[in-house]
């Protein structure tokens, strides 16, 4: 039974990096219609910032601070560079655009800071949490800087006039247009906030997974998974899909024979083709018509 | 009287196709105008192109600034709110929320709020709903959220696109009783395109006549609709 417990909560903090990564691609799906596959390498090259920071002498909450601002201007960047002079090409120029994405961060990231595995610290430690053997303070870290910034996320869109403007834009365009929303501006702000949010991601997750270029791709899988699980085009089904998939991972690796933690990710892989079988829009999507 | 709204020369194409062929027609403020022709006339399209929703050329002034090649959304604080075809209803919202979309360029929070009840006044069924997913509205509901998210920007001109389109006709008298009421009290001058051009032109002081991308006609409404050889030709009653 402590087995069970540990499992779960162990799955729960590691469900909320899954969380946080569906939920920035379930942003970006929201604004523009097409899935973000650099989204974790945008969230490796924060968290490689937030570690040159720190090896500058920046403080960890500092350096925090810093990349959360340093990754917002840079997904806007990205956007206003790279992907809305794309906004109106078809979806095949697009997928090309976010592989090349894809591939520029990584080898840059590569280039700067070099493949090596790198030591990533954390501000919680990595003692007990209260005593208890069931999870560290660091997953208790985890769940709880998440939990805020889903509460603090749930504030924006539903209390906060640009939230509203961003809901609005993303479901009807242009009628958004029509009652004066810069639905250009909301675009970018989303790929902001989507960098932003997986940038936390990335230093959340980093001292477990360890610093490296590549650290990010099992991570956005799962996110991937979460985010189909959950429904693409629904935020909240993108975060209990995160915690979801997150538990069902380490229950899996533990209990199913055979699978340990080498067959984790192709579970994550047939969980996202069970889904897209037998419930296409997820647990909490729309189904959606397209005009062709 | 002034001229709010002139255009002038307006042409409009989809990709290669021209839509509008020249078509000039003016409105004065305070007034109640309706745009009538049969299907593909052109009328949704002279609509769209005021907005800049549709490549166009041509002179189109409001207020005597000239709006063409502004985006869509820097024509609306002009004072201009656009219902569109189809309502433009935010379906996955509430009630509520669609009506603080229609006040979204607003700075005036205090302003934007007792104008949230004074459309609940106007539109009492929006109140009872006003915390309801707006997509779960009837039709005719729906068009009374489109009224008001639109009167929610405190418009100088409002321009709306077929507002009887797949109505109930009490439905669609009590909305037309609504728009005059609008017009007078509020002093927001109206450009209504209908296919319902009796009624339109029971409501308004002005029409113009559009066949394929032209004006064909125009003049006071009381005058067309007692035109006999006017409404058989062109108006189909």
């Amino acid at each position: 039974m402590e087995l069970f417990t540990n499992q779960v909560l162990a799955g729960i903090a590691t469900g909320a990096i899954y969380a946080c990564m569906a939920l920035a691609v379930v942003m970006i799906y929201q604004a523009i219609d097409h899935l973000n596959f650099a989204q974790g390498e945008m969230a490796m090259f924060s968290t490689f910032i937030s570690w040159q920071l720190m090896q500058w002498g920046v403080p960890y909450w500092g350096a925090f601070l810093i990349t959360l601002i340093f990754s917002f201007i840079g997904g806007i960047a990205i956007e206003r560079i790279l992907f809305k002079p794309l906004a109106k090409a078809p979806v095949l120029t697009n997928v090309a655009g976010f592989i090349a994405l894809f591939a520029i961060i990584n080898s840059s990231a590569g280039l700067i800071w070099d493949f090596t595995i790198k030591q990533y610290p954390t501000p919680f430690g990595s003692a007990p949490f209260l005593g208890s053997q069931l999870i560290s303070t660091h997953q208790a870290g985890m769940i709880g800087v998440t939990v805020l910034l889903l509460l603090g996320l749930y504030f924006f869109f539903q209390y906060t006039r640009i939230g509203l403007a961003m809901r609005a834009a993303a479901s009807v365009p242009e009628s958004a247009r029509l009652v004066g929303i810069n639905t250009s501006w909301m675009i970018a702000l989303g790929w902001g906030m989507a960098s932003a949010i997986g940038s936390i991601a990335g230093m959340l997750i980093a001292p477990v997974v360890f610093l490296e270029p590549n650290m990010m791709g099992g991570v956005l899988i799962y996110g991937f998974a979460a985010a189909v699980l959950g429904g693409l085009t629904s935020p909240f089904g993108a975060v209990v899909g995160g915690f979801l998939v997150g538990v069902f991972e380490n229950l899996a690796g533990t209990y199913i024979p055979g699978v340990g933690n080498e067959l984790k990710l192709p579970i994550a892989l047939a969980l996202i083709i069970s889904v897209l079988v037998v419930k296409p829009a997820g647990l909490f999507g729309r189904h959606i018509v397209k005009r062709v | 009287m002034t001229t709010l709204l002139n255009v002038k020369d307006l042409r409009a194409y989809y990709g290669q196709v021209q839509a509008l062929h020249g078509l000039s027609f003016s409105l004065n403020e305070g007034s109640l105008v309706t745009l009538l022709g049969a299907n593909g006339a052109g009328k949704t399209t002279t609509l769209r192109a005021i907005c800049n929703m549709v490549r166009s050329t041509g002179g189109i002034e409001f207020d005597g600034k000239p709006l063409n090649n502004r985006s869509t959304e820097s024509i609306v604080r002009f004072g201009i709110a656009h219902v569109p075809q189809g309502r433009g209803t935010f379906t996955n919202m509430t009630v509520e929320e669609n009506l603080q979309l229609g006040a979204i360029t607003r700075k005036d929070s205090a302003g934007i709020v007792s104008d949230i009840e004074r459309m609940y006044a106007h539109f009492p069924v929006l109140k009872q709903r006003h915390t309801q997913q707006a997509g779960t509205l009837s039709g005719g509901e729906q068009q009374m959220l489109a009224v008001a998210r639109a009167l929610m920007l405190r418009p100088r001109l409002m321009l709306l696109d077929e507002p009887s389109f797949g109505l109930a006709p009490l439905v669609v008298r009590d909305l037309f009783g609504i728009l005059g009421k609008i017009n007078r009290e509020d002093k927001v001058s109206i450009l209504v395109v209908e296919q319902n051009a009796q009624l339109a032109l029971e409501l308004a002081d002005q029409a113009y006549v559009i066949e394929t991308g032209r004006i064909v006609m125009s003049g006071k409404a009381k005058d067309i609709a007692n035109n006999e050889e006017i409404r058989k030709s062109y108006l189909g009653y």
